[in-house]
């Protein structure tokens, strides 16, 4: 057997019971710990204490991960700590939860795994968190120095594996200087445009004797971050937006890193300029507002897109001009002048050429633009057009009753059963596209998905870290599909032994439900290897985890359904059996024309 | 099948007639439309730890840009390497090499030196000695140095520019060539110049300004 079959230590789980009901007063816990360590922290005696300490002086409430080999002298470390460990089932889940959870709290999310299997286990939610810009902190667990380099047992070359997928990542060499290495891990993950970065730990560090304690976080010399636009460009963009006939404003994922979304709001509402968001900028503008045109990009909505055809004047915030978002280069906004802010100057006309390059945090940027934008833009044409659009291409759908159930019909209950402040995560597929085109997003940080990687298996994981670092009032649902939750659903053992109030809804329909749609339209209807009528009923499964379980076949039953689910407190699932034929509309082809949308299959 | 929403068709829309190019730059008719590669030095500061090179060398090649040297080597200050690189690709791709860059925290600074630059390169030439006066000729004419002869070999060391250095094998090529081991091209700026300034301060701010470094770069 493995050595990362190593047990859980037992104690752990004694002390979770009262934590987890009071998981969202972290600052109660903080403080408990305050007290009752009142002469102040015991001195480090080894690297691996020295790692917790760096945590622990971090903030850091919560760690995701697997026991194993060479991560053992960490665990043994956190077994005297305030940190509460959440073992998962499987590593992925663990960096999908550490990520969520940055997501929803701001704060680095961690996971931890072993060397060899662990570390690599954890590659696909290090790169989803990379792609996503999401701070989250990748302590992996490395053979022993002297073992390094000889293909020992569970040896990975977790820096070389990880180089092209972390901000930064740095291999520990020193017992004395472990901790700083975190420390410095740490800001690194939050500092500027946020990201994954990794320590590599190898077990003879971390069992090494030491009495260093770690230095505070703090980024390196060498990367500094621009906070404040060039006030030249920002009076150049301003005097354009002034003059525009007809502008947009774009609003990306990094608007919500940047806690950028209420400056973005007042700018907005303020000029009286239509907004649109990108996926991962769902929530940074109240999408009952009336100037709100919603998501754009392949599956976003037909006024979106139109809207950004055929601008003049397109402000993108925090955006890195994804594919999915652009369609073909050559199409995008073809008429308009580029603003685009950014903090991270490699995405300043890497995708689009910016006209008006702005470098830095977004919410001083917007504030810049703010204080610079003297009139108001003459654009009131443009709005009734855009409203125009609205009506035009509507997003609506038919659901008679003696028909299987539509999926959108599914996110809209659940939207309905939630609070405005309810969190949704999701797997990647077709469910994902009626999660960001049918729930109406309010809040910033109540959108957790994966968007440029996007990884099957990531909503249950996901949703596990996000209970965790949201609020007690805030719902979390999971929106899943069948093969993306068949990915990861051994995450249910987790969930349910840590009794996290999570509901998951798996829109099932027997499909690789996008892989279908698209070999519908592009693949002559040959459903090679996406057929899935192997599923197992869920609702079942969920009950032998020990979580509850719950069955939709019929309208009728939807609303109740879900209302039980919810209410629940505990994990549920609802294997909710939806038309197996349901397709997401609108759809850009891949490098289509934004404004060339489909709304049909005919029409592709 | 009935699947889809209400509207508009898509030929039935309007559509604007302005285009962008492959580079994102929205196509004015007055300007060129595309930009064309061009070969220029890229000169980068780093710090002298493990696994720098291969940060850069795997930025180089996951991001697809057209590398045609790279050459790394201890500078005046022991803590501090540095990294000469060739590339050729168009103005927008230049200047992602160097945003790109700066991203690596262990980069310190980066930039795109001036066509005047010193550029040199290292060549050893390893030919046929059936005729040494004349090889011995050629390697005067590119002020080579033989290090190294023997009955039936003979190499030659050149250094200089790129295109010397072209020259020079071109040349020794009519003795058979047997082996060549070059170098790639190292570079420092002229006079005053700094080749890489030591902070990072400016890094952000150019961002900010597109350069525009109209000149193909000659080698000297």
């Amino acid at each position: 057997m493995s050595e990362r079959a190593a047990k859980v230590p037992p104690a752990e789980e004694e002390q979770d019971d009262d934590q987890i009901t009071d998981s969202a007063a972290p600052d109660a816990a903080t403080e408990d710990a305050a007290e009752t360590e009142s002469e102040g922290p015991e001195p480090v005696t080894s690297g691996a204490e020295s790692v917790v300490r760096a945590l622990e002086n971090a903030g850091v409430e919560y760690a995701f991960g697997v026991q194993g080999g060479a991560i053992m002298p960490v665990y043994d470390a956190l077994y005297d700590s305030d940190i509460r460990h959440v073992t998962m089932a499987h590593e992925q889940g663990a960096a999908h939860a550490a990520d969520a959870y940055g997501i929803v709290s701001g704060e680095p999310g961690v996971c931890l795994a072993t060397s060899g299997p662990g570390a690599t286990n954890l590659v696909t939610g290090i790169a989803d968190a990379d792609m996503d810009s999401d701070p989250m902190v990748a302590l992996t667990g490395q053979v022993p120095t002297e073992f390094v380099g000889n293909d020992a047992f569970q040896e990975t070359d977790t820096t070389g594996v990880t180089t092209p997928i972390t901000k930064d990542n740095t291999f520990a060499s020193d017992s004395d200087t472990v901790g700083s290495d975190v420390s410095e891990a740490f800001a690194l993950a939050g500092e500027g445009r946020p990201g994954p970065t990794l320590v590599d730990l190898p077990k003879d560090i971390t069992k090494g004797e030491t009495d260093r304690e770690p230095d505070a976080p703090k980024v390196p010399d060498t990367y500094e971050v621009q906070e404040r636009a060039d006030p030249e460009i920002v009076d150049a963009a301003a005097e354009r937006i002034e003059n525009a006939a007809r502008p947009v404003l774009m609003l990306g994922g990094g608007v919500i890193k940047g806690e950028a979304s209420e400056a973005c709001r007042e700018f907005a509402i303020e000029h009286e300029i239509p907004v649109i968001t990108t996926m991962p900028g769902l929530g940074s503008f109240p999408e009952d507002h009336e100037l709100s045109l919603e998501m754009a990009g392949m599956h976003g909505t037909g006024y979106a897109n139109m809207a950004i055809t055929h601008c003049d004047t397109l402000i993108g915030i925090g955006t890195r001009f994804d594919d999915r978002l652009t369609g073909g280069i050559e199409t995008f906004a073809p008429d308009a002048e580029v603003i685009h802010v950014d903090i991270d100057p490699a995405e300043i006309s890497k995708n689009i050429h910016a006209d008006y390059p702005l470098v830095g945090d977004a919410e001083t940027v917007v504030e810049q633009l703010s204080e610079a934008v003297d009139t108001s833009p003459e654009a009131k044409k443009w709005r009734a057009q855009c409203q125009q659009w609205k009506s035009d291409y509507s997003m609506a759908y038919d659901a008679p009753e003696d028909e299987p159930v539509q999926p959108e019909f599914v996110v809209e209950a659940l939207d309905e059963a939630t609070s405005d402040r309810a969190i949704v995560t999701t797997g990647v597929g077709q469910h994902q596209m009626w999660a960001c085109q049918y729930w109406t997003y309010t809040e910033p940080r109540t959108w957790v998905s994966s968007h440029g990687l996007g990884a099957m298996g990531y909503g249950l994981p996901s949703a596990i870290g996000a209970r965790l670092a949201a609020d007690d009032d805030q719902e979390v649902i999971c929106v899943d599909g069948d093969g993306s939750f068949l990915m990861t659903l051994q995450g249910l053992s987790v969930a349910v032994r840590e009794n996290l109030d999570i509901t998951v809804a798996v829109l099932n329909n027997e499909y690789i439900g996008m892989v279908r749609q698209w070999q519908d339209a592009f693949f002559d209807g040959r459903h090679s290897a996406s057929d899935y009528d192997w599923m197992p009923e869920f609702d079942k499964l969920a009950e032998a985890f020990g979580a509850r379980g719950f069955r939709i076949d019929d309208y009728d039953e939807v609303a109740d359904t879900i209302e039980e689910a919810v209410a629940y407190d505990g994990p549920s699932v609802i294997d909710v059996h939806i038309d197996p034929d349901a397709n997401v509309y609108p759809m850009v082809p891949s490098g289509g024309d934004n404004g060339q949308f489909a709304l049909a299959e005919d029409q592709l | 099948m009935k699947r889809g929403l209400d509207g508009p068709e898509p030929e039935e829309r309007p559509t604007p007639a302005g285009r962008r190019n492959k580079q994102g730059i929205r196509i004015d008719p007055e300007v060129e439309a595309t930009h064309e590669p061009r070969r220029t030095v890229i000169s980068a500061l780093v710090e002298h730890e493990p696994g720098v090179l291969s940060d850069v060398s795997g930025l180089f090649s996951r991001r697809q840009f057209n590398i045609e040297s790279l050459t790394v080597g201890p500078t005046e200050d022991e803590d501090r390497a540095r990294i000469t690189i060739v590339v050729e690709e168009p103005d927008p791709g230049i200047d992602q090499v160097e945003k790109q860059l700066r991203k690596l925290v262990a980069v310190i600074s980066v930039r795109e030196l001036e066509p005047d630059a010193m550029r040199r390169e290292l060549a050893l030439i390893k030919v046929n000695a059936e005729r040494p006066d004349q090889v011995a000729a050629v390697a005067d004419m590119y002020d080579g140095k033989t290090v190294d002869s023997s009955p039936e070999t003979a190499t030659i060391e050149v250094t200089g520019a790129r295109q010397k250095i072209e020259a020079a094998i071109d040349t020794f090529s009519q003795f058979g060539v047997r082996e060549i081991s070059r170098t790639g091209t190292t570079a420092l700026a002229r006079g005053t110049d700094q080749t890489a300034a030591s902070s990072t301060a400016q890094s952000a701010d150019e961002a900010n300004h597109e350069r525009h470094h109209s000149q193909v770069a000659d080698d000297d």
